[in-house]
Formats: C-alpha cells, structure tokens, sequence
C-alpha cells in the first residue's frame, strides 16, 4: 500500500516531463538513483504498438488530431501516466478516441514511448516489403549465415526472434548500411585465450569486474573468470561489412525484421 | 494469590539485575556521541563519528585473515527498490531504516528483530530520485527519522513507538526528508531535498525533547541578507540549493559543516544569472544558532547539477608544514578540494577525473568555467565524478578514500522553464554520452544482473587521494561505475562495494585486493563495522539484503 502510494508521486514526477524527456535517454537526477524511469526498450516496443495501434489518427509525429501533440506532452484530459492509461483502454472524447484492449506491458510501453517524445530516430525510415525482406534475410543478404531466428540458424551473432519489438527502424537501417557505428558495446566481438591454451572467439553476453560471460563460436555459453585469461580482446569493428544492397532492398529487411516479434 | 513482599522484593530485584546493562546503556548521550572514536564496537552517527571519517580503530579482522571472513546473518528487506540506509548501533543493538520509512530495530549478533516501526508518508510526498532513507540519529532513548513527506520523527528506541512527529517542510511544495538527522548537542539538524522543484533549501535544527524548532537557516540569503545579489529578481524563492545528505561537526569550534545541492531550474543556467548562493556550496553553521559562520562555493550558477551534498571529511593533518584543522571534499563537479575549516579557506584543489567544464581552479578556487559546446559532451556527466556516497579517512595511512566515476560524460539541452510550485523545475534535459545511437547507458541505480551498456559509457575507479598533494596514490577499478561509500579501519583494510554486487577488501595502503564476495546485488551505501561479545562485525547492504560478516565462531 505504502509503496503504491510513493510510486504515484513518481509517476507525478514524470508527468512533469512531457517534452523533456524528449532529450532524457537516461533522467538521472540530482539525488541519484530512480529505479522508475522509462527504459529504452519499453520506449522502443513502444513505438511498435504506437505505429499498430494510435498511429491511424494520430500520426507518426502525435499532433493530427485537433487540439493535441503526443510528442510533446499535450493532451486534452490526461495528466499522469494513470490518466493516460485509464484513457486508452476506456476511450475518451465521446467516443471519438475508442478503448483499446490493450496488454499491460503495451500499454506500459506505448505511455513510455509518447512520454519520451517519440523516437526521434524513427521518422524518415523507408520500410518495404516484409516477405521480399524474409528472402533476402535468408538468401543474399546473407543475415541468416550469422543470426538466428524463431529456433533457426547458428548463435554466433545476435538471435533476432524479437528485434523488431526492441529496435526502431532506424536502428535496424543503421546496422545494416553502417554496423560499425551502430554496433553496441556489448555486442563487440571479442578474443581470449586462457591459461590453459584455449583460444575462444565469440560474443559477449555479460561482463563485471572479474567475470564475463558469452556464447562462443561453437555456440556454446560459456564463463571465464579474469584472472584465468592471458589474453581479452575486445573489437571495435563488428564482425560484418556495411551491406551491399541497394536502398529498397534494405527498406525491405527492414520491414521484415520490423516483424520479428517474439513470440 | 498475594505474594510476599519479600518475593516481591526478589523478582523485583531480579527485574533489576537483568535489566542493569540495558537501562545503563540506554542512554546515548551527546558526550558518547562526541567521543565515538572511544567506543569503536558501536556507530554511533551516519558516518561513524562527527568528524565523518568512516574510519574505525577495530582490527580484530585483518590483512591476513579477512579471507576467512563468513556470513553471520542477513537480513532481508521487504520494499523493493535502492536500499541506501546506513545502519547505526548502539549497544549491540542496530537501527536501519527501510524505504520509505520504515525503521528496525534488530540484535547486531543474530539479526533478529526487536521491532520495527512504519511510518506512511503522505501520498503528496515528492522525490526525483526514489523513496530514499539513508537512516536514523540516535540521542538518549531515542532514535529520530526524517520522512519522505518532510517530517521528523523521534521513536522511543527500547519500545519502537512515536514519541513526537514534526513538519520539516512543506510536502505540497516537494519538501523531503531523506537523510540521516544529525544530532548534536540536544538538537537534531536535518536538511530538506526538493532540489529538483524549485524549493528553497535550509537546515533546520529540533528540540530532542520536544521537536519544537530551535532554528532554521535558509541556504539561500533572503532579501537584506548578505550573497542576496548572487541572484536576480524572485529566482531566489524557488532557487532549490537543497540539504540532502548528513554533515559534519566540529565540537571545538561548535561548527556544522553541510553540503548543499544544486540550484533550479537544474541544467539552465541561464535563466538563473548570478553565482546562485549557496547553492553548491559548504556551509559552516553555529551549532547553537545556525548563524552562517564561512561559505565555500564550489560550482558558481552551476548548469551540470553538480550537487555539493559530498560528506565534509574532517581530520587535523600536516599541511604545508603547518597542522591544520582541515576539511576533505572530493567534489560532484570532478575537483577534490582541501580547505581550512576554521575559516573556508581554499587551501588546494585539483581534478581527479576528466573535467572539461572548467579548465581550472583560481586562486581563490574559484572554477575558470569552459563551457562545452551545443550538443557536446561535458565531463564529468551528470551524476557527476562522485556523488552523495560517504568516502573515508584513514587517520592511519592518512588517505581520502571515495568512489569517482571515470569516463562519463552527458550532453545538455536546457530549457527556459517557468516555475510552478510543487512541480518538477528542471530547465532542460541531458544524455548520456555513448558510443552508438540508442545504445543502453549507465541507469540512475542498476536494476538487471546484465551490464549492457558496459565500461564504454562510464566505469568506478576508488581513489586513494593524499590530501597534501590533491593527487591519487593508487586506485582500484570496476567494470560498472560504484555508488558505493567506503569504511577504512585500524588494520589498514577498506572495505566498499560497488553497482556489480562484489563486496571488497582491499589493502588500504596500496590498493591490493585482499577478499571479495560476490553478494548479488548493488551495494549503494557505505559499510559499517561494530563489536559485540569480543567480536568485530562487518555489515553492508547489497541488493535488498544487509549482511554481516565476522570471522568465524
């Protein structure tokens, strides 16, 4: 009960936001630590349920109805996120804004994702044609030599069963046409060997201070202490080339990775 | 059946025998408190001791044999969220708040809980920065809280009841409390946050007694009062320049020492001309008035919310050549400052992590301000090059331990903002500097087992500083940066922790790793170390639980 009511005063913090947070990837304040901020993946699958389900009326930038901005935190009856919430699944406005049923992780995320004020990344990306997109994934563009997805395929980059609902479109577009500026740290290709000799080549799932943990080239997963290693390299290139496809065919692996959504 | 009265007599006596030690310790009185270095097998005050050094003469556990070190007991929290609360002890009895305000009285040996007691701050209660209570002060027999609602709290510490409840400040305007009271004398001195809402900061000190006000003094000068024109037009009314973090006492020249925060709107400068006192600044007050004695500023009208709410460390050290009364300031804004605290004087300051906001100290140690660029980076970011997290002292090998954040940095957007009372008054936005767009970076707080954002965006790196050269001896880095404080004691062991979960030890004279425990969750508090039936604890808060450690059995 008590927590309940501490966390109103959070989300009274982040109504105060709207616009700001445009700019905030991370609003880390004067005190420090807020376990209650949006995170970018809720922000991210955000823009997913926004582009299905609010983007009809509302349109990419949130400002085509009269008299509201979504981007920009202007809304007719809304205040708080509860608010916000308690308007998309009853509807509001006499019926011109309908209910909509929506799961609590999308309705958390969609509040997430109009709070940050868009992405403002996700605008001027041309996205094609999904099933031209699967081919190419699967044949030429030569994805499916590295990435696996929905069970298939080898694990040595990143499994993309559900890319499209953590990544914007041009986030993928960027790691397509420029992986190397796009690559996160985490994912940088890495290269150790042990004290006993064994050289293992692979990607890192997780690092502290005297540990790290990574699936390696086999496959595998696999975790190392520090202090057992002679050598760990870590690669400021990704281990793939900006692709050799023409614009509309990255529109189109776009469009298909747009629709890898976990299941 | 009536007993006689000589049975009566005999229980009553035995009453007395068994309750003897209890009612004799009871009572922790000023002078205990004052001379807290006398009994190190209790911690007595936030930081162990008014001078705040975090340093405990017990040695029981040392060099050699902190390897052995063992789980005594745990005790696990009910309230999810950053648990930040510095437990205190007292006669083997320790006291350690619970978010948001809780406080549990529990046997320092076993764990086990005497009581605890609840207090459920208004629904109006508003923080930036999460249901914090970094813990309580303790004063005869009595234990006293702040509230996140602004209010202080004195609790019967034998029976764990409300004895009085006071208002701090005003929660409609987003006045908290969520430091540890100082208690000095018969008074108990707390700050207010609210740093981030336009408040207007202050220091206000409590009968023990009563929880009637003795006094109160502003950390922003009112019209007439001097350092009034650091401000223009009404700015100062909603100035923030909040008091969020437990200071420091000087019982020979009756001087409390407090950090103050930020000045609002946070991140825009411009709308707030002036240097904005005393904001980010150290304040010296009288302890029996609260009359402003000395001021430091250490970041005039700040734009980076480089909050100055660091601990002042006091220690009397050799100093070119001549013994000085000292304070030690390992600053948010990336300095590490040494001053004379008789006085405020500036007596040396260098950076101890990559500053680009500023290109130097003058001679006065005043900041000569570079700032960066539109959409360029500034170092440090904004959780600073250290922040609220207790450092240490070691009177031993007379070094400033603290936890700084190396490579970190954040881009600024600020905004002209109007103020409206009660309401976020931040005046723009920011970003973390990281290596690709849309790249996970450094959270306020971790909350996952997985470290994705990496040492690419920011890493901890504990310093061991030596006040007299304002450079480090050695330091020890962390893959994930530290919020977390530091305890030194008379074995030369310092013990800290860090965002990973990995509780240290490490050799306090050259920063060697002696022991670690992998304790699973962040460590974002200092530890503690008391004594009880001959034996030395050492406790720490990682994720949601504390542990005590000792050696074994």
């Amino acid at each position: 009960m008590n927590i309940f009511k501490i966390q109103r005063s959070y989300i009274r913090f982040k109504k105060m936001l709207p616009g700001l947070l445009f700019f905030m990837t991370n609003p880390a304040l004067a005190q420090d630590s807020g376990d209650h901020q949006y995170t970018t993946e809720a922000i991210q699958s955000g823009y997913t349920v926004y582009s299905q389900q609010c983007v009809l009326c509302h349109g990419r930038q949130g400002d085509t109805v009269d008299g509201i901005d979504l981007k920009n935190g202007l809304f007719r009856g809304a205040r708080s996120d509860s608010e916000l919430e308690a308007i998309i699944l009853n509807g509001a406005a006499e019926g011109r804004m309908p209910a909509f049923d929506l799961l609590e992780s999308e309705l958390n995320s969609v509040i997430a994702y109009i709070r940050a004020g868009f992405d403002p990344d996700g605008a001027s990306v041309s996205i094609g044609d999904p099933a031209r997109g699967k081919e190419l994934f699967n044949g030429k563009g030569g994805c499916s030599d590295c990435h696996r997805v929905a069970g298939y395929g080898p694990r040595t980059a990143p499994d993309l069963s559900y890319i499209g609902a953590i990544r914007t479109p041009a986030s993928l577009e960027r790691n397509i046409v420029d992986p190397a500026s796009a690559l996160l740290p985490i994912n940088r290709p890495i290269r150790l060997i042990t004290r006993y000799e064994e050289t293992v080549i692979g990607r890192r799932l997780n690092e502290d201070t005297y540990t790290i943990q990574l699936v390696d080239s086999n496959g595998r997963l696999r975790s190392f202490r520090k202090s057992d290693l002679v050598t760990f390299e870590i690669s400021q290139e990704p281990s793939k080339l900006p692709t050799a496809l023409p614009e509309d065919e990255v529109a189109d692996l776009v469009a298909y990775l747009l629709t890898l959504t976990g299941l | 059946m009536l007993k006689t009265l000589k049975e009566i007599s005999q229980s009553a006596l035995a009453i007395l025998i068994f309750m003897a030690p209890m009612l004799s310790d009871a009572e922790v009185t000023f002078d205990r408190i004052l001379n807290a270095s006398n009994e190190p097998e209790n911690w007595l005050t936030y930081n162990g001791g008014y001078n705040s050094q975090r340093f405990s003469i017990l040695d029981q556990v040392n060099q050699t044999n902190v390897e052995k070190l063992k789980l005594q007991w745990t005790l696990q929290n009910q309230v999810f969220g950053a648990w930040q609360s510095n437990p205190i002890v007292a006669d083997g009895i320790m006291y350690v708040t619970e978010r948001p305000n809780t406080v549990i009285a529990l046997d320092a040996v076993t764990g086990g809980v005497f009581w605890k007691y609840r207090y459920d701050p208004s629904p109006e209660a508003t923080v930036c920065c999460g249901a914090n209570n970094r813990g309580v002060a303790i004063l005869g027999d009595k234990v006293f809280m702040g509230t996140l609602d602004a209010r202080l709290i004195a609790i019967d510490r034998i029976t764990g009841v409300p004895l009085w409840n006071v208002e701090v400040g005003d929660v409609e305007l987003a006045y908290s409390v969520t430091m540890a009271p100082l208690v000095v004398k018969n008074n108990v001195l707390v700050g207010v946050g609210g740093g981030e809402y336009g408040i207007r900061g202050y220091v206000a000190a409590y009968d023990a007694d009563t929880g009637k006000e003795v006094w109160k003094t502003y950390t922003i000068p009112a019209p007439g009062e001097a350092n009034h024109d650091s401000w223009e037009g009404d700015d100062w009314e909603h100035g923030g320049a909040p008091v969020w973090i437990t200071g420091s006492y000087d019982s020979e020249l009756n001087l409390t020492y407090w950090g103050v925060g930020n000045p609002g709107p946070d991140w825009n400068a411009g709308q707030r001309p002036g240097d904005n006192l005393y904001s980010d600044s150290v304040l010296a007050l009288d302890a029996d008035t609260g009359e402003l004695q000395w001021h430091f500023q250490f970041t005039p009208n700040d734009a980076y919310d480089y909050d100055s709410v660091q601990v002042p460390v006091l220690a009397d050290i050799t100093f070119n050549d001549q013994l000085k009364k000292v304070m030690m300031w390992a600053n948010r804004n990336g300095y590490f400052y040494v001053l004379d605290r008789t006085n405020g004087d500036f007596l040396q300051g260098k950076p101890y992590v990559r500053v680009n906001w500023s290109s130097g100290l003058d001679e006065n140690g005043r900041p000569i301000p570079t700032p960066q660029p539109d959409g360029m980076p500034t170092f440090p970011g904004n959780q600073g090059g250290t922040n609220w997290y207790p450092p240490s002292f070691s009177p031993r090998t007379e070094l400033f331990y603290f936890s700084a954040w190396q490579d970190y940095a954040t881009i600024y957007k600020p905004v002209e903002q109007e103020y409206t009372p009660g309401r976020a008054f931040l005046g723009g936005g920011f970003s973390v500097l990281a290596p690709a767009p849309g790249a996970p970076t450094i959270g306020i707080g971790r909350t996952s087992p997985i470290n994705n954002w990496t040492n690419e965006v920011g890493h901890a790196s504990l310093k061991a500083m030596d006040p007299r050269t304002g450079e480090a001896v050695w330091s020890y880095d962390q893959f994930d940066v530290s919020d977390s404080g530091m305890l030194t004691t008379g074995s030369d062991l310092l013990f800290t922790g860090g965002r990973e979960g990995y509780f240290h030890a490490i050799d306090a004279r050259n920063g060697e790793l002696r022991w670690k425990a992998n304790l699973g969750g962040q460590i974002v508090m200092a530890p503690i170390t008391y004594m009880a039936g001959g034996v030395q604890y050492i406790s720490v808060i990682s994720g949601h639980a504390l542990f005590t450690f000792s050696l074994p059995q």
